[in-house]
C-alpha cells in the first residue's frame, strides 16, 4: 500500500504538459469527460453474461467513481444481443447520481420508444464509415442505417432526448481494410447535422496508430466541431492510449473507455479490445488534465466486475497496483 | 503530430538483461527459469534477421547475482554476428569489462540509477561510487576504441523513493555523457511515468545533454509506453529501447508487464511513417519463438491480435 500510495502521488505532479511547445500541436485540454462504455459495449462483447443486479451495482460503483457519463445498457433486440436482455430491469434499477448521465443504445425507432418508456433520459445510435462492415453487422447500407436513425432523431427532437452518434471503422475495417479519413468525415457529418450533441468516432478494430488517427481527425474537424467530438479506441495492438493522446493533442476532450478494458475484440478472438479507463484516467491525471474521476474507485469497481465475470482484469494499472 | 523524427533506430534487450536483473530480490530469482544457451543464441541469431541495428546481448555481472547469466561466454561467442548488428554487453565494473572483452564483445553498457536508494539497494552503492566504477569501465572502454552506452534508471520513477526530480536524472544523464558514453538511454523502471512526466523529465535533461545522444527505454508496467514512447518521439528522441514479446516482467509488481514490447513498438513507428529497417513479421516470428520456449504467452498486443485474427462476426456495436 505505501508503493500505492507513492504512484499516486507521482500521478499528482502538476506539470504543465500545455506548456511544452511541441510545434503544429494545441495545448492540451485542462478538462476531459470520460464517456464509461464498461456496462455496456464492455459487457455486450464478454463471454459470461452477468445478472442485472451485478450490472446494476457495477453501475452504482462507476456513479461513486466520478464518471460523468455512463453508457447503461442496449435496446437492442436481445435475439441480437442476449447479454443486453434484462435492460428495463437495468433502468430501473440503478441509483442515478445527479449531474451523471445514462445513456442508452438504440438502433431503431422501436428500440427508442421502449428506451423511453424504460426511464432512458439520452440515447446513442451507431454509424459506420465501412460500407461491408454495415452490411455486416446491421444487414443494411450506411445509407439505409442513416435513414433510420433520422426516425430516431425526429422523435428524441420532440422529446427532448439528446442523442450522440458514434461512428465504427474510424481507422480501419476488419472487412474492408483502409478506410479514407472523408468517408468518415461524411459519416460524422450526417450525424451530427442530423442532431447528435456528440459523436464518437470508434477504431473498432484497433488498428489505428497515432499517425492514422491524426489524419483522420483533420478531415472529420473540417465539418464538425471539435468540441462535438470523442474518441473511442480500442487496444487490440496496444495503440489507444498513443492514438487519445494524439486526440488530446489535436483538440479533442471527449475520450470513451471501459473500466478494466471489459469487452474483448470480437475480430481477434483472445485479443483485447477496449481500453481500460483505469489506464487512461492514469495518463490523464499524470498530464495534470482534470477528469473528475477517483481512480481508487473506479479499480475497486473493476475488481468487482472482473470477480464477477471470473476473469482478470485487462487494465495494466489495475494489474499493477494490486500485486504490489 | 510534433517534431516526430523520419527514422529511429531501436536498441532491443531482451529478458533479465537489464540490470535489473540483478536486482531481483532473491525469492523472484529462484522462480525465474534458466532458459537454455542454445535458445538464447538462437533467439539473437533471429532478431538478427529482422533488421535490428542493436541487440543487447548478454551482461557480464557476476553469476552470483545473475544466475540467468551465467553462460555469458558461451552466449557472445556461440552467435553468428550479423555486420549490421551492434551486440553491446552489460559490465558493471571493470572485472566485467575485461571479461566481456575476452569473450568478444565490441560494445558495453553501463547502468547508473537517478536514485540514491534504488543505487544502494540494487549495487550495494551509492550513485557517485558507481558513477567512479564506471569511470574506470569508459577508460579502459576508450583505450580499446569500445563504445560504451549509458543507461539511467528510475527516470520517471523508483519504487523506493517515489517521485524522482528531473534534476536528479539530469545530473547522473549528463555525468555518463560527460565521462563518454556515446549514448544514455533513459529507463522509466517501474514504469509508473506518463506522458506529462516524460515531457518534464526530458525537457530538463535536453538542456544539458545533446538529444541525438539520448534514448528512451519505457516499461509498460502501467501501460503507459507507447504515450511515453510518442511524447519522447514528439521532443525529437530517435532512439527506443524494447523487448521482443515484452519479455521481462516487473519485479517490483509480480506479474504485472515490465519491458515494452518490440512488436508493438514497431508496429507504432511503422504505422506514424517512421523508418525503423525492421520487419515486423520476422520479430513476431523471433518472439513466438522464445514464447514457446519459456512456456509463456507473449506480452505483445500485435502478436496477440495477428496470430488469433478471424473475421467472423456480427452485430458488434
Amino acid at each position: 500500500t505505501q508503493f500505492i500510495k507513492r504512484s499516486y502521488d507521482v500521478t499528482c505532479v502538476c506539470v504543465s504538459f500545455s506548456q511544452v511547445s511541441l510545434s503544429g500541436l494545441k495545448p492540451l485540454p485542462e478538462k476531459v469527460k470520460i464517456v464509461e462504455v464498461g456496462p455496456r459495449d464492455g459487457l455486450q462483447n464478454e463471454k459470461t453474461i452477468v445478472p442485472a443486479d451485478v450490472k446494476i451495482r457495477l453501475i452504482d460503483m462507476l456513479s461513486e467513481a466520478g464518471l460523468p457519463v455512463i453508457e447503461a445498457t442496449s435496446f437492442v433486440s436481445p435475439k441480437w444481443v442476449p447479454q443486453m436482455a434484462d435492460q428495463e430491469e437495468v433502468m430501473r434499477g440503478i441509483h442515478r447520481k445527479p449531474g451523471v448521465s445514462y445513456p442508452v443504445l438504440t438502433p431503431n425507432l422501436k428500440g427508442y420508444r421502449a428506451a423511453v418508456k424504460a426511464g432512458a433520459m439520452e440515447v446513442a445510435i451507431f454509424g459506420a464509415a465501412s460500407e461491408l462492415f454495415s452490411k455486416r453487422n446491421i444487414n443494411c447500407s450506411v445509407e439505409e442505417s442513416l435513414q433510420r436513425f433520422e426516425e430516431v432523431m425526429s422523435a428524441a427532437r420532440e422529446e427532448k432526448v439528446p442523442v450522440r452518434g458514434y461512428v465504427s471503422c474510424v481507422l480501419g475495417c476488419p472487412y474492408e481494410g483502409s478506410v479514407s479519413p472523408s468517408r468518415v468525415a461524411e459519416v460524422a457529418q450526417r450525424l451530427y447535422s442530423m442532431g447528435c450533441y456528440e459523436v464518437s468516432l470508434g477504431d473498432t478494430v484497433g488498428m489505428g496508430t497515432p499517425g492514422g488517427m491524426a489524419a483522420m481527425l483533420e478531415a472529420v474537424m473540417r465539418e464538425v466541431p471539435v468540441h462535438a467530438l470523442a474518441v473511442h479506441c480500442h487496444d487490440t495492438y496496444g495503440q489507444a492510449l498513443a492514438n487519445i493522446l494524439v486526440a488530446l493533442q489535436n483538440g479533442v476532450s471527449v475520450v470513451d473507455a471501459s473500466v478494466a478494458g471489459l469487452g474483448g475484440c470480437p475480430y481477434a478472438q483472445g485479443a483485447s479490445g477496449n481500453v481500460a479507463t483505469e489506464d487512461v484516467v492514469y495518463m490523464l491525471h499524470g498530464l495534470s488534465i482534470h477528469t473528475g474521476v477517483d481512480l481508487p474507485k473506479l479499480m475497486d469497481a473493476g475488481s468487482y466486475i472482473c470477480r464477477s465475470l471470473n476473469r482478470r482484469t485487462s487494465s495494466k494499472v489495475a494489474q499493477a497496483s494490486c500485486k504490489l | 503530430m510534433g517534431n516526430v523524427p523520419n527514422a529511429v533506430k531501436h536498441c532491443l534487450s531482451y529478458e533479465n538483461l537489464m540490470g535489473e536483473s540483478f536486482r531481483l530480490p532473491s525469492s523472484f530469482q529462484e522462480k525465474k527459469e534458466m532458459v537454455p544457451t542454445e535458445i538464447k543464441i538462437q533467439l539473437i541469431d533471429m532478431l538478427s534477421q529482422t533488421g535490428l541495428s542493436v541487440i543487447e546481448a548478454t551482461s557480464f555481472v557476476s553469476s552470483k547475482w545473475v544466475v540467468q547469466m551465467a553462460d555469458h561466454n558461451e552466449v557472445l561467442t556461440g552467435i553468428n554476428k550479423s555486420p549490421h548488428v551492434r551486440y553491446p554487453v552489460l559490465t558493471p565494473n571493470i572485472q566485467g569489462f575485461q571479461a566481456a572483452v575476452e569473450a568478444g564483445a565490441a560494445e558495453v553498457a553501463v547502468f547508473g540509477s537517478a536514485s540514491e536508494t534504488f543505487s544502494r539497494k540494487n549495487i550495494n552503492c551509492s550513485v557517485e561510487e558507481s558513477m567512479q566504477r564506471f569511470e574506470q569501465v569508459i577508460c579502459a572502454a576508450r583505450q580499446a576504441c569500445i563504445p560504451v552506452r549509458g543507461y539511467v534508471s528510475c527516470a520517471l520513477g523508483c519504487p523506493y523513493e517515489g517521485q524522482v526530480h528531473p534534476a536528479q536524472v539530469t545530473k547522473v544523464a549528463k555525468r555518463l555523457h560527460e565521462l563518454g558514453c556515446y549514448e544514455v538511454s533513459l529507463g522509466d523502471t517501474t514504469g509508473m511515468g506518463t506522458a506529462g512526466s516524460m515531457a518534464a523529465m526530458l525537457r530538463a535533461v535536453m538542456a544539458e545533454v545533446p538529444i541525438h545522444a539520448l534514448a528512451v527505454h519505457c516499461h509498460d508496467t502501467y501501460g503507459q509506453a507507447l504515450a511515453n514512447i510518442l511524447t519522447a518521439l514528439q521532443m525529437g528522441v530517435s532512439v527506443v529501447d524494447s523487448s521482443v514479446a515484452g519479455l521481462g516482467g516487473c519485479p517490483y509488481a509480480e506479474g504485472a508487464s515490465g519491458n515494452v514490447s518490440t512488436e508493438d513498438v514497431v508496429y507504432m513507428l511503422h504505422g506514424l511513417g517512421i523508418q525503423t529497417g525492421v520487419d515486423l513479421a520476422k520479430v513476431i516470428e523471433a518472439g513466438d519463438f522464445i514464447c514457446r520456449a519459456l512456456k509463456r504467452p507473449t506480452n505483445s498486443k500485435v502478436s496477440q491480435a495477428t496470430s488469433r485474427s478471424q473475421p467472423s462476426f456480427n452485430m458488434c456495436e
